[in-house]
């Protein structure tokens, strides 16, 4: 179908060009120009229905559920604040709790001085940076699930690790975390921060090379100690690639549940147990609909806390 | 001169044990696949096997068990293969023409819905997880393969989205200005001029997808149903849910199987793979 003309005629025959000026000066091509108005917006639909449906009305469906007695199904009635209160008593839910923080902390910050103890290092303008750089960063591509089976047999008491050094003349040798309820979750830690140091390392290494290289002469004439303009020149002028960083991390450390899974199953018992393999167990297993829902919110309140204060101070940063 | 000296070598001790740490279970992933079980019992993790042999790469690709179903990680290889080509293709699609319709034509009220899109990125999967099953059977998808696909485009909007929008950003507005006077439409710029000049992030976008969605376990555990469960629920299965003796060389074949599309990836693209996550950091 051939568009209308418009009225001064500037268009050649098939409307393949149009002056936007003048589009609008007959009543046929301003019904035109709404049309194409929409466009645009019928290109966005998948976008807003993406974020209507499925972010915003899933996530006040699951507000909504985590009020009421749910279990198999969701139900209409209203029970206040009830669930939250189950939850808090609930002492699996306790656990996980105490162990994401504890997973949490030792992860990122483990995580982060290694990282950038690698991306130090490296920038010291070594041989095989390229190499050492690939071998730092592989893990990050494998999944959640190969790293925590892998070291899973590594761990394994009875034929990873312990049996191995037992063998070299070690009989006392004892690392059994993985089956001791007190320490597994340091093994989920371990696995973690092998698969994601080298993340860290990436993004802190590209931060180094946007640093001046005034700034090393400068410090070179003042006879400052390499490590010594790392620590307090060079580290607190990345803060932007830290704030990247925590926050990757912090999303990272409120989905763990993969690791968990094939690591460990959230044993020995319960005691790796984790928010995500609750609300998952829970939902899903236990048909706890609404404690899972209430479990959900509460990891969700936990993330905007924590995660708010550092996406305001950067939007304020970056109008500023 | 001397103290230069022993700093170096303090540097490079420093890069090769911790080169160590992160090669150590590569090395005895591979070494234990290629061990028999009578090796294996010996508890010797580091030796190199004795007898080269692929039996358990063999047993772990068409017949490792997962409860009755013994056809080995074969089939949620191409189980994997199918749930990736299309949630590849389709997220990287609407990624660029949601950045490209935000960046350049401006609808009122879009920016708004993208700012809303980039806190959705924060949601935990737990909270959508179950809302999300039911809107999926409701319309008909539930545990099927277009159902999975569906999931996967909704959790990668936000990234995919923010990367073309940040790309199409650093456009010149004269380029866009000069194809609209030229008389292009809306979808005439994006396929013949946005589009082909998009190939840089195209490729991040793909690789960012390719091993994400590779590796993704939660959403393919509930999402794609028992036909369709991708590599990384099969290899849990096979390992998790086995009784009786554990076959550990068998166990690591399959984990370094399941691992071998991401790790390809990766060895393949190099740098690019550090672009694309410095780019999809920014989410941050």
């Amino acid at each position: 179908m051939n568009p209308p003309r418009s009225a001064s005629g500037a268009s050649p025959p098939g409307g393949q060009r149009q002056w936007p000026g003048k589009a609008g000066s007959t009543a046929f091509a301003g019904w035109r120009r709404i049309l194409r108005g929409l466009v645009p917006w019928g290109a966005l639909l998948p976008m807003a229905l993406t974020v209507l449906v499925a972010y915003l009305g899933a996530t006040l469906w699951s507000l909504r559920v985590s009020m009421s007695s749910a279990r198999t199904f969701p139900s209409d009635d209203f029970v206040g604040l009830a669930q939250y209160e189950r939850l808090f008593d609930n002492e699996r839910w306790q656990l996980s709790l105490q162990n994401l923080a504890l997973y949490g902390v030792l992860f990122i910050v483990a995580t982060v001085v290694i990282g950038f103890l690698l991306a130090v290092f490296i920038d010291q303008k070594v041989k095989g940076e390229g190499a050492l750089r690939t071998v730092f960063l592989y893990p990050y591509a494998m999944s959640f699930v190969a790293t925590g089976l892998v070291w899973q047999w590594v761990l394994n008491p009875g034929s990873g690790l312990q049996q191995a050094v037992r063998q070299m003349g070690w009989p006392d040798f004892t690392f059994d975390w993985i089956i001791d309820q007190d320490k597994v979750i340091y093994t989920v830690v371990i696995a973690s921060v092998w698969q994601a140091s080298g993340l860290v390392m990436a993004l802190m290494l590209a931060g180094l090379r946007g640093i001046d290289d005034e700034l090393w002469k400068a410090a070179r004439i003042d006879g400052i100690p390499t490590w010594r303009v790392y620590l307090s020149i060079v580290l607190p002028m990345m803060g932007p690639t830290l704030a990247t960083v925590f926050v990757l991390l912090f999303t990272g450390v409120v989905k763990v549940f993969d690791a968990v899974v094939a690591m460990t199953q959230g044993g020995p018992g319960t005691a790796s147990d984790v928010p995500a393999k609750f609300i998952m167990d829970h939902l899903f297993g236990r048909a706890n609909l609404a404690l899972a829902s209430a479990g959900a919110i509460v990891l969700l309140l936990t993330v905007l806390a924590l995660v708010a204060p550092i996406l305001y101070a950067r939007s304020r940063g970056r109008s500023a | 001169m001397k103290p230069r000296h022993v700093g170096r070598i303090g540097v490079y001790t420093f890069l090769a044990f911790a080169a160590l740490f992160f090669l150590a279970p590569l090395y005895i992933m591979v070494v234990t696949s290629l061990k028999s079980m009578d090796e294996i019992r010996l508890g010797q993790l580091f030796a190199l096997p004795q007898h080269f042999n692929l039996d358990a790469w063999r047993t772990a690709w068409s017949e490792a068990c997962t409860g009755v179903d013994c056809g080995g990680v074969r089939v949620g290889f191409w189980n994997s293969v199918a749930i990736v080509v299309p949630s590849t293709v389709l997220p990287i699609g609407i990624g660029a023409l949601n950045g490209y319709a935000l960046s350049f034509w401006k609808p009122r009220g879009a920016d708004a819905l993208f700012a809303v899109l980039m806190l959705g990125a924060f949601i935990p999967v737990q909270v959508m997880i179950y809302p999300l099953v039911k809107v999926v059977a409701a319309i008909g998808l539930f545990s099927s393969l277009p159902g999975i696909v569906l999931v996967h485009i909704v959790f990668s909007m936000p990234v995919m989205t923010l990367l073309f929008r940040n790309y199409y950003a650093a456009v010149p507005a004269e380029l866009f200005k000069a194809a609209r006077i030229d008389g292009g439409g809306f979808w005439r710029i994006f396929v013949q001029l946005m589009l082909p000049m998009s190939t840089p992030m195209l490729i991040v976008a793909a690789i960012m997808q390719i091993t994400g969605v590779w590796n993704d376990y939660v959403l393919g555990l509930v999402f794609a149903g028992r036909d369709n469960l991708p590599m990384t629920v099969q290899l849990n299965n096979v390992i998790n849910t086995t009784t009786g003796e554990r076959l550990y060389n068998v166990n690591m074949a399959a984990t370094i199987l399941t691992s071998m599309v991401p790790l390809a990836v990766y060895f393949v693209s190099g740098r690019w793979f550090v672009r694309g996550i410095a780019a999809g950091a920014v989410k941050g």
